[in-house]
């Protein structure tokens, strides 16, 4: 991306080592003088806009649409529709590799949730295009929507999540229950939610012949590249895809969706550039949506506290022509170490959108029950909730009975109930009180994710005037690998980062993975790391080689490169500048790969997972069960930290979402139509800055020498889990009612306190 | 978007003249009608644009002691304005409860009064809805409507009037001044909204035309400045519509209540006025025993609609709340968190 012009030396450089360091982002000062050019920003000559009709019933056939007024309206070029389209070179109805997921690009008339697009309105300007697809008037046949948990027979779904079995287990669960002193049955339950990120859904396509150029946000290039070819039938170096940055995608970007699909079929039917943005409530139905559950929780657990058994079934949603099933019960897996562990799914169809992995998919709905439960089971014990997670720590994952690869979470404990003041809790609820009268609670929860691996590559060049470059098709989604890629870059070229050209955010460089399951940072940069090692070799090669260099014989791996110099390791003094080395050899330039991969035989031997404690404090008014969160503090064991600065604001996100999780969030959906009734931000509730309160972050300092080369574990995710316990049992503290339907809703309250 | 015409009359005639076609909206701030038209919820013909009517934007004391504020000052402008705060402290709480900082400084004083129902049912143009479309049947009454209304509602409609600035304007008899094609006219604010009954596409006592120019409140209002709240019980600290709300205002001579003010937000078509427990509280001591029986009369003929038999119940202690805190004295700055339950929210004690 040569156009963009980040900030070389942001604030804080310490020279001789960039990972570690707080840098600010820098892409800061491009983002706040509105220079960070988005995917809707783009306008190039002679773009027409394009405008999805989308369905309002959830089941049925379209069988009429008024095309003639839509094309009578002054501005529209063209109207597509399944009759009028370009033809597609593989039918989006076949699922090629799991990682595809079926979409809706006009195929049929048929109508499978609300908020489908039925067709795409292209004209002038996008007023002209919004008003043709109001004309449109859509007639439909309808059927009786399927809606909600209960809408028709359950299945074991074939896998949860992404090829996880949906059912695990481990000892005799029943048994266990029935040796136990204490047992909990509950059942919790969490609502449709939808990713909502802040920007839209957007495409601009243009096609010159055979050559497909596109801007859009994409959380991973090259699936994006590969189903796009797929599509429509063209060699992959035919495409080139630019997505500098993402205003947010949370796994709503991640695979190739139905609406840019439509966009870029616009631009063929047209032959014209074309720019499709989303409306914010078509963004509730063809984008991906966290499904809601059901979830029924069986704890044992004997006189001394310790856990007899652990049993989680999660019922869940998918659509009625696809699969993805949000495999919540696998949360009761590693964390606490309960002799029998069973873990269970089952679903119904309903009349909805793909459900797709929302930010900690599975982990954060199984998260709230899991946490909720062990909370109530702690309460049954008579014991503290710090207490009680520490009699039953696992020393080994407990599904698995593998070691852990480095697990810091006892210290997630201390330092976070140390830095809350946890040891003045009362144990019993409805104990505290504020000068106002207000009911005061203290909660926590566990928080944990996977750590996990994908596959990339990156390119690693050194030239002559002693500067780098690293190029890697990495994924700004604003949590800062603009930054933190850099870092990590100029490390591995042992160069100051204002001497490394970084480049990243275009399909036309190395193959960086999919930005998701907090594992953008842990891929990219072992790919990164790599290839900024065998660039090293290649120049030491070429200095050791050499009996005219001060570091002829040491071999490749002699030496250390440090400061744009090449050191022999076992003699500081001997060295040579990398623009020595390059310009007696004759070279402009070494250039490597390298690339990064999960280590399959350290996966076998090692659980991998980062950690963490979430402490909350809520006030409840006894009377009108208002509930404010007042103070959070969250301690995370998450491997190593490449930039404390941009770890902990993700942190501060993944919180305030878990607070979201608990308190706000809840897509509404009409029993009988199956519409969303609050498609849009005004009513969809996410917490406003009045509703955050100040929060405290904690990074435990973890080594891992086996989740990848950096011993990073990643930190995208995990901030959702354990808050959204903590806040709910926090609201149980306070009231001494315990609300198992999320969010807690006021009127649930209203008659408890 | 429908195009429609656009007009921006000279004149406070013109402006009533063009309005009275038709088709025909006025368009203020937009803050409400511009997010309707573009879920054509709202599909006018013409637009009549009064932002640039001269004399609209003034807060001005008249001789008789009230007080007129022209429709066209922000919320954020009179909310702010030292002056009025001091005198309606409940206003200007209520005010700044509302919406968020950046629609309060658009949003006029007029707009605000007209502002449309937030019910789902009536954004979502493949709902049946009575009120945009008369006759058409209402999907709400079996629907998710948690929120919905508890007094005053009909099986043809069971929306609610979203403002919080109409509670205290009308526990304050606020009386609005209307331009129309027969001049000027004026009405209690308490007669400009309709209870829905079998009409509730009618939401306001205005005619074609008609353009309210400004609110008026009376000589008498500053007198309850001393003992005034507005409370608000909502889902989020702010950008949240109420769910329950009470503006609540006190005169206390001598120990008693000489004179009561509530009205409650959030429970019906309109600003709920409740008279019945004003007369309760007349004359007695302030005490929670009176404010429970002014909340029982102010919610005797409350019905659940649907899901929201809690609203209720919620009403009843937000009543009681609100005139605990008015006795207790209007607070001598307002809260920084407007109407909140946590206005005032003190040291904790472990």
């Amino acid at each position: 991306m040569s156009e963009l012009n980040l900030t070389s030396a942001p604030a804080h450089l310490r020279h001789g080592s960039s990972i570690g360091q707080p840098l600010t982002r820098r892409d800061g000062v491009l983002k706040v003088k509105g220079q960070a050019t988005y995917a809707a920003d783009n306008h190039p000559p002679g773009m027409l806009f394009a405008v999805m009709a989308v369905s309002s019933i959830a089941r049925g056939r379209v069988t009429s649409l008024d095309i003639a007024a839509a094309k009578r309206h002054p501005g529209v070029v063209d109207v597509m529709t399944p009759d009028h389209k370009p033809q597609l070179a593989v039918d989006p109805e076949i699922k090629t590799n799991p990682f595809v997921f079926r979409m809706e690009v006009l195929q049929s008339s048929e109508v499978r949730y609300a908020n489908q697009p039925i067709a795409v309105v292209i004209a002038e300007t996008l007023e002209a295009a919004t008003e043709g697809a109001v004309l449109l008037a859509p007639r439909y046949e309808t059927l009786p929507a399927l809606v909600g948990l209960d809408a028709g027979e359950s299945f074991v779904p074939p896998v949860v999540g992404v090829g996880n079995p949906a059912e695990n287990h481990r000892g005799d669960v029943e048994a266990g229950l029935a040796r136990a002193d204490k047992q909990i049955d509950a059942i919790y339950e969490t609502p449709p939610q939808y990713h909502n990120a802040m920007e839209p859904h957007a495409i601009v396509a243009h096609w010159d012949g055979d050559h497909l150029s596109v801007d859009m946000p994409t959380q991973g290039l090259m699936l994006s590249l590969g189903r796009i070819a797929e599509l429509f039938g063209i060699a992959p170096d035919k495409i080139h895809i630019r997505s500098p940055f993402l205003g947010g995608g949370f796994g709503s970007k991640g695979l190739m969706s139905g609406p840019p699909t439509l966009g870029i079929m616009a631009a063929k039917l047209v032959g014209k550039p074309v720019k499709l943005v989303l409306r914010r409530e078509q963004m509730y139905g063809p984008v991906g949506h966290r499904a809601p559950t059901r979830q029924r929780l069986r704890i044992g657990a004997d006189a001394e506290g310790r856990l007899t058994a652990l049993d989680h079934h999660a019922r869940t949603v998918s659509s009625m022509f696809d699969d993805f099933y949000e495999p919540a019960a696998d949360a009761s897996h590693t964390l606490y170490a309960a002799p029998a562990i069973r873990t269970s799914h089952d679903a119904v169809r309903v009349n909805t959108g793909t459900p797709l992995f929302m930010r900690a998919p599975g982990e954060a709905t199984g998260s709230i029950a899991l946490e909720s439960a062990i909370d109530e089971m702690a309460w049954a014990c008579g014991m503290d909730p710090v207490a009680f997670r520490l009699q039953n720590y696992a020393e080994v994952e407990p599904i698995t009975g593998k070691p852990f690869s480095s697990k810091a979470l006892r210290a997630c404990y201390d330092q976070g109930a140390e830095r809350f003041g946890w040891a003045k809790r009362s144990l019993e609820p409805r104990q505290m009180r504020d000068d106002s009268g207000h009911l005061v609670g203290w909660g926590m929860g566990t928080a944990t994710f996977p750590a996990l691996m994908f596959q990339a590559e990156a390119r690693a060049a050194i030239r002559r005037d002693g500067t780098g470059s690293m190029e890697i098709g990495a994924h700004d989604m604003g949590q800062g690998a603009w930054t933190a890629l850099a870092q990590i870059a100029a490390d591995a070229v042992g160069l100051d980062i204002d001497r490394v050209t970084f480049k990243a955010g275009t399909s036309d460089l190395p193959d960086a993975g999919i930005a998701g399951g907090s594992a953008h940072t842990a891929t990219a940069g072992a790919a990164i790391h790599s290839a900024g090692a065998a660039v090293i070799a290649k120049l030491a090669d070429l200095a050791t080689n050499d009996e005219r260099s001060p570091l002829f014989g040491a071999g490749n791996a002699g030496v250390i490169a440090r400061d744009g110099r090449l050191i022999r390791r076992d003699d500081g003094s001997r060295s040579e500048t990398y623009t020595e080395i390059l310009a007696r050899a004759g070279v402009a330039e070494v250039e490597a790969h390298g690339t990064g991969a999960p280590n399959p035989a350290a996966m076998d031997e090692y659980a991998m997972h980062a950690h963490g404690a979430v402490f909350a404090e809520v006030k409840v008014d006894p009377e009108l069960g208002q509930v404010r969160v007042t103070r959070m503090v969250g301690a995370f064991a998450a491997g190593r930290i490449v930039n404390p600065h941009l770890v902990k604001s993700q942190l501060f996100g993944g919180m305030i979402w878990g607070m979201s999780f608990a308190l706000h969030e809840e897509a509404i959906t009409d029993r009988r139509s199956g519409r969303i009734m609050n498609a849009n931000l005004g009513e969809y509730h996410i917490p406003v800055n009045a509703d955050v309160p100040p929060l405290d972050v904690i990074t435990v300092e973890e080594h891992d020498p086996h989740v990848n080369a950096l011993g990073i574990k990643g930190v995208g995710e995990i901030g959702i889990t354990g808050s959204a316990g903590a806040v709910a049992n926090a609201v149980w503290h306070a009231t001494g009612v315990r609300v198992r339907r999320f969010p807690i809703r006021i009127e649930e309250l209203l008659t408890g306190v | 978007m429908k195009q429609f015409d656009y007009v921006r009359p000279a004149t406070v005639a013109e402006a009533v003249a063009a309005a009275a076609q038709p088709g025909t909206m006025y368009l203020a701030a937009g803050t409400n009608l511009l997010d309707l038209m573009k879920g054509n919820v709202s599909r006018p013909d013409r637009l009549v644009d009064v932002t640039h009517l001269d004399g609209l934007d003034r807060i001005e004391r008249l001789a008789d002691g009230s007080l007129r504020i022209g429709a066209l000052v922000s919320n954020a402008d009179l909310a702010h304005d030292v002056e009025f705060a001091k005198a309606y402290p409940v206003v200007a709480e209520a005010l700044l409860s509302g919406a968020s900082a950046q629609l309060r400084n658009a949003a006029t004083v007029g707009g605000n009064l007209l502002q449309r129902t937030r019910c789902a049912y009536f954004y979502d143009t493949a709902s049946r809805c009575n009120k945009r479309e008369a006759g058409s049947g209402c999907d709400a009454r079996e629907g998710e409507n948690r929120a919905h209304a508890v007094l005053g509602w009909s099986e043809s409609c069971i929306a609610t009037h979203p403002s919080d600035f109409c509670v205290p304007l009308v526990a304050l008899d606020a009386v609005v001044e209307i331009e129309g094609r027969g001049g000027r006219r004026e009405i209690a604010l308490d007669d400009l909204h309709r209870l829905p009954a079998n009409t509730p596409e009618r939401e306001s006592a205005l005619e074609p035309g008609d353009l309210i120019v400004g609110v008026r409140l009376p000589a008498a209002a500053p007198g309850f400045a001393a003992h005034a709240r507005y409370l608000k019980v909502r889902e989020r600290t702010s950008y949240a519509f109420a769910i329950v709300s009470a503006a609540a205002a006190l005169r206390i001579e001598n120990g008693k209540v000489a004179e009561a003010r509530l009205a409650l937000g959030g429970v019906a078509a309109k600003p709920w006025r409740a008279r019945a427990a004003e007369d309760v509280l007349r004359g007695v001591a302030p005490t929670v025993d009176a404010f429970q029986e002014a909340a029982w009369r102010a919610l005797v003929d409350a019905k659940p609609s649907g899901d929201n038999a809690y609203k209720i119940e919620l009403a009843r202690r937000i009543v009681v709340r609100a005139l605990t805190l008015a006795a207790a004295g209007t607070p001598a700055r307002i809260p920084a968190l407007p109407a909140s339950p946590f206005a005032s929210s003190g040291a904790i004690h472990v």
